[in-house]
Parts: C-alpha cells; sequence; structure tokens
C-alpha cells in the first residue's frame, strides 16, 4: 500500500507542532479572509504570500499555510453570504440564495452549521481523491508534450474567461492585457529583451505577485476610497448555534453528489470554484424540481454549493500539482508561491519531493478537521469579524501589501509597479471586465508561447503539430467548445440573480 | 489582521536593525532571491569563511536580484568599483551572459574573477530505451541528419545548456550548428520529462538535474563533461575519451570590483582557498551534487577570460548575438 506508506510520511511531517500551528494560524486567517467581501481566496492568498517569506519558511510549511489559507477562505466565504447576502467570495455566491432566506427565517446559526458540515464533505472527499487520484495524474504527464501543453493553456484561458464574466469580448480583451504583460522581459528563445524599455529592472519581466497584489488588494483601496468608506453592518441576528441533525441527515446525497460534481469541475483547469458551486446547486436544483424549494431557504439548496465549491477546491490542487496548470484563480496564485520557493509543480514533483505533497495532503486532512471545528462551534467569533469597520481593515492590507511586497524584492520599482496595477484593477472593475483573466495570461502567457515556440522549434514550423495526437486535438476541442458555449448557453445559464427583500 | 499588521512591523524593524549593525563586516552580493545557486554559494561560503577563521566578522548576503545577474553587475561596477569588503556570487551563467552582451553593454573585464571552489558537472543524456549507446552515436545521427534529433535543456535558447551540445559538436567537425535543434524548458527535471517522453531526443544539463532519474532507470548519461569520471558516478563515461575534448561545468565562485588592490585581490583568493580546502566546504558540496573545481586568484581569470572568447564566437555562431 503504497498510499498508506505516503500518508504516513505526510502525517510524519505535517503534524509536527510547528506546521499543525501554521495549520491553524491558516485555517483562522483563511476563514476570516473568506468571511470579508471583497477578500476572496485568491487575493487573500496573494496578500498572505509575502509574510511566508518575511518569516523565512521553507516550502512546505509555506505550502501548509497558505492551503489552509485557501480551504479555510473557501469555508469563509459562506459565512457573510449567509448573514449579509453579500458573498464573501466568488464561489460562495449561490451560497446567497438559499443562505440569506433561511437566515432570515431566523435560522442562521443552523445555516452557517449546515453550510459548515457540508464544507467538510466537500471539502474531506475532494482531498481523498487527490490523494487517490493525483499520483495517476502525474504518469499522464509524459504524454504532454509542446503542442499538448499549448492546447492545454488555451483551454485555461478558454474555459476560465468564458467563467469569469457574462460578456466573453471582455474577457478576451483582459486576458490579451494579461498575455501582453506577459512579454515584457528576456525573450527565452532569443535571449532578446522586449518592451524593457531598456530598463534592467524590466528585464525579468514582471513579478506575479506584483501584479496580483496591485489588481486585487490595492484596487480595492481605490474603491474604498472612492465609496468614501461605507461600513458594514449585519443585517441578520444571531443568537444561539445548535446542530441541526435533522437538515444534516435529509442533506447527505446531496452533500455526496455535490462533491463528486465539484470534485470534477475542479480537475478541469481553468472551471474553478465557482463553476463547481453553480454545476452542484444547479444539478440539485434540477433534481428537486419544482417542489424543492430552492431560492427560499431550503437545506439543501445550501449543502449543495458549499459542498460542491469546497470540492472544487480539492480538485483544483490536482492538475495545479501534477501538470503545474492551475485550476482556479486561487491556485494560480498558490502556482505562483511554488515557483517562488524554486519548486516546479508537474509530473515530477511527486517523485522528487514526496515529503511536499504528501506533506500537504496530510495537512490538509489535518485543516479540514481543524475547519470544522472553528467552524461549527465558534462561528460566532468569526461573526464579530464583520463587525469590524473598513476604514481600520484595508488601511491595515494596505500597510501588509506594500510591506510584502517591499520586503520580497527589496525595490522601489516594484512598489511603483503594484500602485500602477493597482489604478489598472480599478478601470478595469470599472469597466466591467473581469481581472482573473489578467492575472491568469501574466501567469500562463509565457508559459503557452514557450510552448508554442517550442513547438514550432521541433517540427520546423509546421503548425499542424499542434494537432498531431489525440491529446491535443481532444484539447482543442474543449477549448473551442469552453469559449464558444457561454455565449449560446447564456440565456439558459445566466448567473442569478441577488434575492431581494 | 491586527496580529498580522504587528508582525509585518516586527519583521521589518528587524530586518532594518539587522543591516544597520553589520556595516562594518563584509558583504556578499547573490544577484538573485534566497534559495538560489548564488544566494548558496553566498551563504555557504560567506558561513565557512568565518567559521575556519579567515575572517573575523560574520559575512552580510545582501540578495539583489534582477535581470539574470545583471543589476547586481551594474551596481557592483558603478557604485562598489573599489569596496574592498564586497565579493559577489557568480557562475557558468554570469560569463556566459557576459559573454552574449546580457548585461547591458558591461563587459566582463570590468570586475576580477578571484575563484571557483565547485561545480556542477554537464551531462547529456537520453532515455533509457533510445537507440543511441554513446556520445559518438548521437554525434553521428546528428552529422547524418541535423534535423532528427532535438536536445531539451533547463536554460533558455543560448544558455549554458544549449551551448554544451554545440561545443561537442564543434569538436566532433560539424560546423552547421544553427541547424541543431534546441528547447529551452523550465529546469532539467522538464527537460528530461519531455526526453522520457519522447518528444526530444536528448537532454542538457547537470549532474545534480539527472541524479533521481538515473536512480530511477528511466534515462542513461551519455556522456560527462568534465576531466574525469566524476567520483559516485564512475559508470558514466566523460565525453574526453570518447573522443570529443569539452569541459563543461556549471561553476560556483565569486568576483571582486576592478579597482580593488593586488592585494585585496590575493587576500580574497587566499581566503577562498582556505575554504575550498576546509571539511565543511567539502561536507556542502556533497549535500548538494557538487563536484571538486578549485581555481583561484590569476588562474581562475584567465579561465574565465577564456571562457568568455569562447561563449562569443559560438553565439555568434549560433545567431544568438551579432
Amino acid at each position: 500500500m503504497d498510499i498508506l506508506a505516503n500518508l504516513s510520511l505526510g502525517f510524519s511531517i505535517a503534524l509536527s507542532p510547528y506546521t499543525l500551528m501554521l495549520a491553524v494560524i491558516g485555517c483562522f486567517l483563511g476563514t476570516i479572509i473568506g468571511a470579508l467581501p471583497g477578500l476572496g481566496p485568491s487575493n487573500g492568498v496573494a496578500i498572505l504570500i509575502p509574510l511566508t517569506f518575511t518569516m523565512g519558511l521553507d516550502a512546505t510549511s509555506a505550502l501548509v499555510l497558505m492551503t489552509s489559507v485557501y480551504y479555510g477562505a473557501m469555508y469563509g466565504g459562506r459565512i457573510s453570504s449567509i448573514l449579509l447576502n453579500i458573498p464573501g467570495d466568488e464561489p460562495a455566491l449561490m451560497t446567497t440564495l438559499d443562505g440569506y432566506p433561511m437566515a432570515k427565517k431566523g435560522r442562521a446559526g443552523d445555516a452557517l452549521v449546515l453550510s459548515g458540515v457540508a464544507s467538510f464533505v466537500g471539502a474531506f472527499l475532494a482531498t481523498i481523491g487527490l490523494m487517490l487520484l493525483a499520483p495517476m495524474l502525474a504518469r499522464v504527464a509524459y504524454l504532454f508534450g509542446p503542442a499538448e501543453y499549448f492546447a492545454l493553456y488555451l483551454l485555461a484561458f478558454c474555459t476560465l474567461g468564458g467563467m469569469a464574466s457574462n460578456n466573453q469580448a471582455k474577457s478576451a480583451i483582459a486576458s490579451c492585457l494579461g498575455l501582453g504583460i506577459a512579454m515584457i522581459g528576456v525573450d527565452n528563445n532569443s535571449g532578446l529583451p522586449r518592451l524593457t524599455g531598456g530598463n534592467l529592472h524590466l528585464m525579468d519581466g514582471i513579478d506575479f505577485l506584483v501584479a496580483i497584489v496591485g489588481l486585487f488588494a490595492i484596487a480595492e483601496v481605490f474603491f474604498f476610497i472612492e465609496s468614501h468608506g461605507k461600513g458594514s453592518a449585519i443585517g441578520v441576528k444571531l443568537d444561539k448555534v445548535t446542530i441541526p441533525w435533522k437538515d444534516i441527515m435529509a442533506t447527505k446525497w446531496t452533500m455526496l453528489r455535490a462533491s463528486l460534481v465539484g470534485f470534477i469541475a475542479g480537475i478541469l483547469p481553468g472551471a474553478g470554484a465557482s463553476l463547481g458551486s453553480f454545476l452542484a446547486y444547479m444539478s440539485e436544483k434540477s433534481i428537486a424540481g419544482k417542489d424543492g424549494g430552492f431560492g427560499t431557504g431550503a437545506p439543501k439548496g445550501i449543502a449543495a454549493p458549499e459542498a460542491g465549491n469546497n470540492a472544487a477546491a480539492g480538485g483544483a490542487l490536482v492538475p495545479m500539482l501534477t501538470l503545474g496548470v492551475p485550476g482556479s484563480g486561487t491556485t494560480a496564485v498558490l502556482l505562483a508561491l511554488l515557483m517562488t520557493l524554486n519548486i516546479t509543480p508537474g509530473p515530477t514533483l511527486f517523485t522528487d519531493r514526496p515529503e511536499v505533497v504528501w506533506g500537504l495532503i496530510a495537512s490538509l486532512l489535518i485543516a479540514n478537521v481543524v475547519l470544522l471545528l472553528m467552524n461549527v462551534p465558534m462561528v460566532k467569533i468569526f461573526v464579530r469579524v464583520l463587525q469590524v469597520p473598513a476604514w481600520v481593515l484595508l488601511p491595515g492590507v494596505t500597510m501588509i501589501s506594500f510591506v510584502g511586497i517591499y520586503s520580497l524584492s527589496g525595490s522601489y520599482f516594484d512598489l511603483i509597479l503594484m500602485v500602477g496595477f493597482g489604478a489598472l484593477g480599478y478601470v478595469l472593475r470599472k469597466l466591467d471586465i473581469p481581472t482573473v483573466p489578467v492575472i491568469l495570461g501574466i501567469l500562463l502567457g509565457g508559459h503557452m508561447e514557450d510552448a508554442l515556440r517550442r513547438a514550432m522549434v521541433l517540427s520546423d514550423g509546421d503548425g499542424a503539430f499542434l494537432f498531431s495526437s489525440p491529446i491535443a486535438i481532444g484539447l482543442w476541442i474543449a477549448a473551442i467548445l469552453g469559449f464558444v458555449a457561454p455565449m449560446f448557453l447564456r440565456g439558459l445559464l445566466r448567473k442569478p440573480q441577488r434575492v431581494t427583500d | 489582521m491586527k496580529t498580522l499588521t504587528m508582525k509585518a512591523f516586527v519583521t521589518s524593524a528587524v530586518l532594518a536593525l539587522g543591516t544597520g549593525g553589520a556595516a562594518t563586516a563584509a558583504e556578499c552580493i547573490a544577484p538573485a532571491n534566497p534559495g538560489g545557486g548564488w544566494d548558496f554559494t553566498c551563504r555557504q561560503i560567506g558561513k565557512i569563511m568565518f567559521d575556519i577563521g579567515a575572517v573575523d566578522k560574520p559575512i552580510q548576503v545582501t540578495n539583489m536580484a534582477g535581470a539574470g545577474g545583471g543589476l547586481a553587475y551594474n551596481h557592483v561596477v558603478n557604485e562598489r568599483g573599489d569596496d574592498a569588503d564586497l565579493i559577489v556570487a557568480a557562475s557558468s551563467a554570469t560569463s556566459t551572459r557576459l559573454a552574449q552582451n546580457a548585461y547591458a553593454g558591461m563587459t566582463a573585464d570590468k570586475v576580477r574573477f578571484v575563484g571557483a571552489i565547485g561545480a556542477d558537472p554537464g551531462v547529456i543524456v537520453v532515455a533509457a530505451n533510445s537507440p543511441f549507446k554513446s556520445l559518438g552515436d548521437l554525434v553521428d545521427a546528428i552529422k547524418a541528419d541535423p534535423g532528427s534529433v532535438a536536445f531539451a535543456g533547463g536554460s533558455a535558447v543560448g544558455g549554458f545548456d544549449h551551448l554544451k551540445p554545440l561545443m561537442i559538436l564543434q569538436r566532433a567537425g560539424f560546423t552547421d550548428i544553427t541547424k541543431v535543434k534546441y528547447i529551452g524548458v523550465d529546469g532539467g527535471a522538464d527537460a528530461i520529462t519531455q526526453t522520457v517522453g519522447g518528444f526530444t531526443q536528448a537532454m542538457t544539463g547537470d549532474m545534480s538535474e539527472i541524479v533521481g532519474f538515473l536512480k530511477a532507470g528511466e534515462i542513461r548519461a551519455l556522456a560527462v563533461l568534465t576531466d574525469e569520471r566524476v567520483p559516485g558516478f564512475e559508470q558514466i563515461p566523460t565525453a574526453k575519451e570518447q573522443g570529443f575534448d569539452v569541459v563543461a561545468v556549471n561553476w560556483r565562485g565569486l568576483y571582486v570590483p576592478k579597482g580593488v588592490s593586488d592585494d585585496t585581490f590575493n587576500m580574497w583568493a587566499d581566503r577562498l582557498q582556505k575554504v575550498a580546502d576546509s571539511d565543511e566546504w567539502k561536507a556542502a558540496m556533497a549535500a548538494n551534487g557538487l563536484a571538486p573545481f578549485t581555481k583561484v586568484g590569476g588562474d581562475f581569470q584567465s579561465y574565465v577570460d577564456g571562457l568568455v572568447a569562447e561563449v562569443n564566437q559560438l553565439s555568434k555562431d549560433i545567431g544568438v548575438i551579432q
């Protein structure tokens, strides 16, 4: 039993008091970040990444901390969805549909506990799936050459672009912007500098961390300034918290189905947690039919999206670890972290760095249990955080961003660049252009270009080489469908409107 | 969030104190982020110099990442031209980039190369099921049809990994080297994956990159590019004994500013020699897959000059530079 041996290796690393402490801290911070409206898992992880460098964490510890934050944020997103009718993060959008009505009925505590349990089930099953499937997927990597990788990156752009906005053209613009930024720096294939304007600081290209923190966190501050700091207030009262056993038992099959759907959605590169919760909710809604009471506070309507989005979070780690291709926005940020730590995710990660992979899997299991304990009995503590006024919160976030980025590179140039990206993020959001494809472009654009140019070197410039294997052709078809399908299905799959009182 | 803010505060305060307090000690600039090869060079050499008493104060390590070492090079040439207390980590990548004019017009003669004390030997490997059994087989196949063999390596086009097979081919009398296919991927492991997967026919890289795959039996090493077979890997023949006189290693060493006196230069060379002779350094080399490679002082400066000239000519031949 290789898996058991590997898992015990993992637990021997993850159960050290220090890593365990990091997991608990990560879960706690993650839940808060997830609960805070606007601060989702991807910006949460992005903001905290510089901290791992400041603290001088080694690769395993840094990864444990960040994935705990990641899982924690997936749990936490539901809190503000249920209590404020504002999704704490993008994947928690679907939880508002039934969570808020249920809270309105005076069952806020029940809704929080039920969704916490559903999150646990989804994340737990996904981690098991990651454990069983990832080594198998890792073997597939020898089948991936330049042509296949190019098609895979294309697929990521097409599907994520399709989900991140209702407008394909805007997603495409955002992707192109990211690709353009990715071109800055020394060209790997000729050694010549591109778009650097002779500035030595730009020779290595633009650090994606600078771009991520700028686009998410700094842009958030600009929006805050614009709105003159309207505070957040809780509209629903939370009295006592009991465990609604009846609802949990009634939704057990819903949780299992939603976990499966979410996990599969998570594995698809680019689809991610939002798609997972969306598909889980929609499939349960159609199974329940009109009498299911979905949209009016049905327990199944809370369990399904929460199990779905947490399962997707685990599923998204599979392609990130085995192929080096992120399955969601947050794993894109985690990928950046890995690359900065000199770990190349990919087929050889499981053989090269078993301690990193299995330590990570073990700590995910631990984080999950910690999160269940944290989110069920201690849910009141997190509710308090929502009462911290934004004018205290955001300046703190800004300061952390500046100190973090400066400690990373020691260069004032990166700080200017970060503010520049903040302004860009502000403008993009004003124009309703999604920022996630921009990040994806910066992160993967260089790789996509490299794959294309390697394919051209190997084939002496023959474009047909890109369609030379069944895998490549399959990925091309999936990419084209992923980009085109939402245009035709928009009428059917329109993002649900928020419940109004 | 408040605890986070506090942590950030405290950390930056500690960092500020650290820098201020050590102003009088010697400084080693690692022209890359913490964790890479240059960082390793600075931290290990600095630590051992202090431990064996070659310097009387701990050496302060500064990370100055940017432009593949170009930022640090410019900084040293323009602002620290006569600083006797400054050493900078360097490797084959430094001399290759200098030879290719990749440091914004800076040339190799603007600093003094003081010594190298360890190297990662270059290797040429193929998949375990490859028809190529020796370096000669591979070279013959390329001579017959240059397009039939593609190399994968961890450095960019024109980088050191790319140049290794080209040097071998030149020695073998093959001059049409622009026809040789090479793809630069993200590190040695990735290059091996591409080769085992059959997308490329051979991989060019460093010994430290192939050890894991060699043990797993997935690849066959055709040649190691050193003078003698490498201890611990005696089964791998050198290119030299197969009739291709190429030595290409990724050396780890230091340079100092141009303006220092000969005494200072010799003092650093002497200190470096002491590190090379120490047991601590031998242990550090073994732990990081480095082979012994000691050249210090004027001997090393002429080695680097020769290397820069050779790489410069080769780069012109393949069209990386004009």
